[in-house]
């Protein structure tokens, strides 16, 4: 009988409490950073917003001085469509990274404590379900969504009709919930073993030690993993106007036909939606940076 | 007596040629000893000699591959064992003390009791402020366990294990991660637990200590026992060429 007592999910290298023991743990050039997106974003300058709304509004002059169409008649054009681009489009982007937020952190909770599981079946179905949804291409998996939903749902008595948007949603899910799984197990696995030894010998269950011990030291752990996730998805919302979704991008293309398709029209609408993006992610970014900071003195 | 048939007068900790490995390499090769209720016995030996994973064998941190252990009668490496069960009876301290780093001092104390006893908070409370006196840490008790040196965790970590009033204390090189000043401070508190009566099993390298505390003395290397017996005798009369060699070094 050789069977070696571990704590599932628990490597070799969390096994001290001694710092020197540890790995060392400064990032190498070209290792992954999992909070590098947020730290790119959060390193640009406040005073790119100008340059960025500055290239808006000049570029038609620039590319198409000697145009009919002035840029003068491609801004009055974008601030004419500006209420709609926004109360419509950006709003439902918002809406998407919200609810796909939610429900991407929910399951990838679960699937995350099911990867440190103690049922070897639920922890390998689980880390299976992760790296698939990890590592497939989220355009991918939104048209396999997308084609595979029904888009209505017969209950017999009546008829539900599922939007694209709701579709969507479900799409960009799987690929969140798969890297939030990532940043659970991660979190726990960051806790020292000697932390699970303790509550062992004083007869904790392990129930109660990962929900009174183990989670409440690596919560805050999650958050600045979490809130870049959140940035990630946000950006990756446009890519659900390639299914027809009337979110910001989907919106701008129709208000440019309803404008003749000048191509004078196309960086004032795209820049427009550059740069409420990167205004809506910046301030997230940057906060995401200060409570990673703060929380890395504090632990 | 106990269900088990279990008396005080037998052996409150039994362990039975013990054998334990990792993957090959095998760390405890037929280990024997005996600790009655209220003794306190030292294990000592060089490092990598499995003193530390007998000690954690007993309350089925690690388990082991033949032989018995049992506790108050029960068989520790029954399948079937509630470890619950067995936890409730056996303390254990750490090297590294591992308190709960959030929670207070008298957090840290009470959790356990609370959470797993199921005792009311009120009557927890009052003992675990005893606990804290008793550790000489009166007036910690709201100070996180980074707020506290070495010697005053690993004290709260002793009162943390008392509060579940266990008949045994297990204590794995609980100074050996100590600064030399703070080390006494927590010697004079397991020396008071001894002189209460608790069962003490304590893995150490303080000879002068164990000289002092222990009623019996065991000397593993590698993987077995090589000689033991009451202090007086064993620091004066060690027999096997390893323990003298051992003591000669550490003297």
């Amino acid at each position: 009988m050789k069977r070696i007592r571990s704590i599932p999910g628990l490597d070799a290298t969390s096994n001290s409490d001694l710092a020197v023991l540890k790995p060392f743990r400064a990032r190498a050039a070209g290792e992954a950073d999992d909070l590098l997106f947020s730290r790119w974003i959060a390193a640009t300058p406040g005073w790119i917003f100008a340059v960025m709304a500055a290239v808006v509004v000049a570029w038609p002059v620039a590319a198409y001085a000697q145009s009919t169409y002035t840029m003068g008649q491609a801004v009055d054009a974008l601030w004419k469509w500006l209420p709609f681009l926004v109360g419509s489009g950006f709003l439902l982007n918002i809406l998407i990274s919200f609810l796909t937020m939610a429900i991407g952190t929910i399951t990838g909770v679960v699937l995350g404590l099911w990867q440190i599981s103690p049922h070897p079946w639920l922890r390998k179905f689980s880390w299976a379900v992760t790296q698939t949804f990890r590592n497939s291409p989220w355009l991918v998996l939104l048209f396999i969504v997308m084609l595979a939903f029904p888009f209505e749902i017969n209950l017999g008595f009546t008829v539900i009709l599922i939007p694209d948007w709701v579709k969507a949603v479900f799409g960009l899910s799987l690929p969140v919930m798969a890297n939030i799984s990532e940043v659970v197990r991660g979190a726990i696995q960051s806790v020292p073993s000697g932390q699970w030894e303790a509550a062992e010998s004083l007869a904790y269950s392990r129930q109660q030690t990962l929900w009174r011990i183990i989670l409440p030291q690596c919560f805050k752990r999650m958050i600045p993993p979490w809130m870049n996730w959140y940035a990630i998805l946000t950006m990756a919302t446009p890519l659900v106007s390639l299914l027809g979704v009337e979110e910001i991008v989907t919106l701008s293309r129709q208000a440019m036909e309803a404008e003749d398709n000048h191509p004078e029209l196309l960086v004032p609408f795209y820049g427009f939606c550059l740069v409420i993006f990167f205004a809506y992610c910046y301030p997230i970014a940057r906060f995401t940076i200060s409570l990673e900071k703060r929380f890395a003195v504090k632990l | 007596m106990a269900a088990n048939g279990w008396t005080p007068d037998q052996p409150i900790v039994s362990i039975r040629d013990v054998h334990k490995s990792f993957g090959e390499l095998e760390v405890l090769k037929g280990v024997s000893l005996d600790v009655m209720k209220g003794e306190v016995i030292c294990i000592i030996g060089p490092s990598g000699s499995g003193k530390s994973t007998l000690i954690r064998c007993v309350n089925a941190l690690n388990d082991i591959q033949a032989g018995s252990i049992t506790v108050e009668g029960q068989e520790v490496h029954d399948p079937n064992l509630n470890k619950l069960e067995l936890r409730k009876k056996v303390g254990m301290v750490f090297q590294q003390y591992n308190l709960f780093p959030h929670k207070t001092a008298i957090e840290n104390v009470m959790m356990a009791p609370v959470l797993v006893l199921k005792e009311p908070k009120a009557d927890v409370e009052t003992r675990a402020r005893a606990l804290i006196k008793k550790v000489r840490l009166e007036g910690k008790e709201d100070s996180y366990p980074g707020e506290l040196s070495g010697g005053q965790q690993q004290r709260v970590a002793i009162a943390r294990s008392l509060a579940m009033q266990p008949d045994v204390m297990l204590f794995d090189e609980v100074t050996a991660a100590l600064d030399p000043e703070t080390v006494k401070e927590v010697l004079v508190t397991i020396k008071e637990l001894a002189q209460d009566g608790m069962t003490c099993i304590l893995v150490t390298h303080e000879m002068g200590f164990a000289r002092e505390v222990a009623d019996h003395i065991y000397f593993t290397d590698r993987g077995v026992i090589v000689e033991h017996g009451p202090p007086a005798t064993f620091f004066k009369e060690a027999k096997d060429p390893r323990t003298k060699e051992f003591l000669s070094q550490i003297l």
